[in-house]
């Protein structure tokens, strides 16, 4: 007989060596105690939160929390069902309703994840035949998207203008085509140049779903993203956006003009095989949502912690993954996966958690600790990271 | 442009890449002989289609192991 996991030794090797060096486990961090958007008790100590996406510190808002309360006493814990059958309940045509307001758009679909909405939509509307044409960067929702789908996948080198262009020129005439691109990629927290990128797609003949997952309320006029911020969301065909991170619950949405939307709903699989959000979750995005309308000074705030951050880190000698503040990531690059670890495991004993970011989730091959800002952050709490960055970075021998 | 130069222009191109200095013959494999990692062989795929103004999709590099493969799908891409 043949273990099917003899496959996973080079990584169980991998593990094993890490840890046998002393660090601590990185996937062994449990949050014992949560309290507040930016404070936990993890492994037994006080900790400040610097690694999670609750971007506008939602998840202990008031509003929020007393929303999913009613709907918990008044639906119950779940549907039980798929939004096909039985699974829509009054709220999940709220949070759609809200979801439109919010983008200005007439369609709104919500999956049970941010994951399922890549899944769903990218492998249902580009199919066989078809040319997906992605940033490399790109998520790996959106790459299991391409790979679940039947298109034809054909990546460009990370934000490369001239090399999107030469792959959307060569593919044959009369095909369909799906440019993918991100708002904010997730591990350096960079920007893309939508306009020009969403120029040349449309030149091209191609439809284009951008990805706001890490953009949203905070990022353009009304928060709708960096498509927006660059004046061409009305040029963008499908928005992916998510709920775990600025809504600050669990879920994953599209939204779209395009008049025939609604039947995606009857023929995208990661939609219709699933059970809907409960009741709870639903109400909770809701409220956020309407809430993130109207989050000016919090985003305000935000943004001053990202730029605080950033400078703070630069001026000690880390070595950063943008030039300038672009989003609410901050991702400081490791020398190697060693030290990363150790510094990651440093910074932890000084009471902060960061992310450890490591391949294949990273670009070419970084290690990188990625850190990701909340408006509930007070400007103390950012001078006490950067004395705790600069103190592990020390000790570590990154500074 | 026959198969014998399309073979040659692929070399020239491999050349960079090729950080093992391993001799490549119709077997050789890029991730075990070659030991190209995933950046590796998106930068030299893109070289390629550069160089031959094709678009050799995911699909098609996933069914691409060895040398002989890559020059087979090359030529038949160049049409």
């Amino acid at each position: 007989m043949t273990d099917l996991f003899d496959k996973f030794q080079p990584i169980i090797d991998m593990r094993e060596g890490l840890l046998a060096s002393g660090v601590e486990d990185p996937f062994s961090l449990v949050m014992e105690r949560v309290l507040s958007p930016t404070e936990a008790i993890c492994n037994g100590r006080e900790t400040i939160l610097l690694g999670t996406y609750n971007y506008m510190g939602m998840t202990f808002d008031p509003d929020v929390i007393a929303a999913g309360k009613q709907a918990l006493d008044e639906f119950g814990a779940g549907t039980t069902g798929s939004r096909v059958l039985n699974g829509t309940y009054a709220g999940h045509r709220e949070v759609e309703d809200a979801l439109r307001e919010f983008y200005g758009m007439d369609h709104a679909m919500v999956f049970s994840t941010g994951y399922q909405a890549n899944l769903g939509i990218i492998s249902t509307v580009a199919g066989k035949g078809d040319y997906i044409v992605l940033d490399i960067d790109s998520h790996a929702s959106i790459w299991d998207g391409c790979k679940l789908g039947d298109a034809e996948v054909v990546p460009f080198k990370h934000n490369d203008l001239e090399a999107m262009e030469k792959r959307l020129k060569r593919i044959p005439e009369g095909a369909g085509k799906l440019v993918i691109l991100e708002g904010v990629y997730s591990m350096l927290g960079d920007i893309a140049p939508l306009k020009d990128m969403i120029r040349i797609a449309k030149d091209n003949g191609a439809m284009v779903l951008v990805d706001e997952a890490h953009s949203m309320g905070f990022i353009g006029p009304n928060g709708r993203g960096v498509a927006e911020d660059q004046g061409v969301l009305d040029e963008v065909d499908f928005v992916i956006g998510t709920f775990s991170k600025s809504v600050g619950t669990v879920g994953g949405f599209c939204v779209s003009n395009h008049p025939k939307f609604e039947i995606l709903r009857l023929v995208c699989r990661p939609y219709v095989f699933t059970a809907s959000l409960p009741p709870s979750v639903v109400a909770t995005a809701a409220t956020s949502i309407r809430k993130l309308m109207q989050g000016a000074d919090k985003r305000a705030h935000l943004w001053e912690n990202s730029r605080t951050l950033h400078k703070g880190l630069a001026d000690r000698g880390f070595q950063l993954g943008t030039d300038s503040p672009q989003s609410a990531i901050i991702a400081v690059i490791m020398p190697d996966l060693e030290r990363g670890a150790a510094m990651w495991e440093a910074l932890l004993k000084e009471g902060l958690y960061v992310n450890l970011a490591r391949p294949p989730a990273t670009p070419a091959n970084m290690t990188l600790l990625r850190c990701s800002l909340c408006a509930e952050h007070s400007a103390e709490q950012v001078q006490t990271i950067i004395g705790m960055f600069e103190r592990a970075g020390k000790a570590v021998g990154i500074v | 442009m026959d198969r014998a130069e399309t073979a040659d222009r692929i070399a020239a191109l491999i050349e960079p890449f090729n950080k093992k200095g391993a001799a490549i013959t119709d077997d050789t494999t890029f991730a075990g002989d070659l030991e190209f990692d995933s950046l590796t062989v998106m930068d030299f795929v893109a070289a390629i289609e550069d160089e031959f103004d094709i678009i050799i999709s995911m699909n098609q590099q996933a069914e691409i192991e060895t040398w002989r493969q890559l020059i087979d799908a090359v030529v038949r891409l160049r049409g």
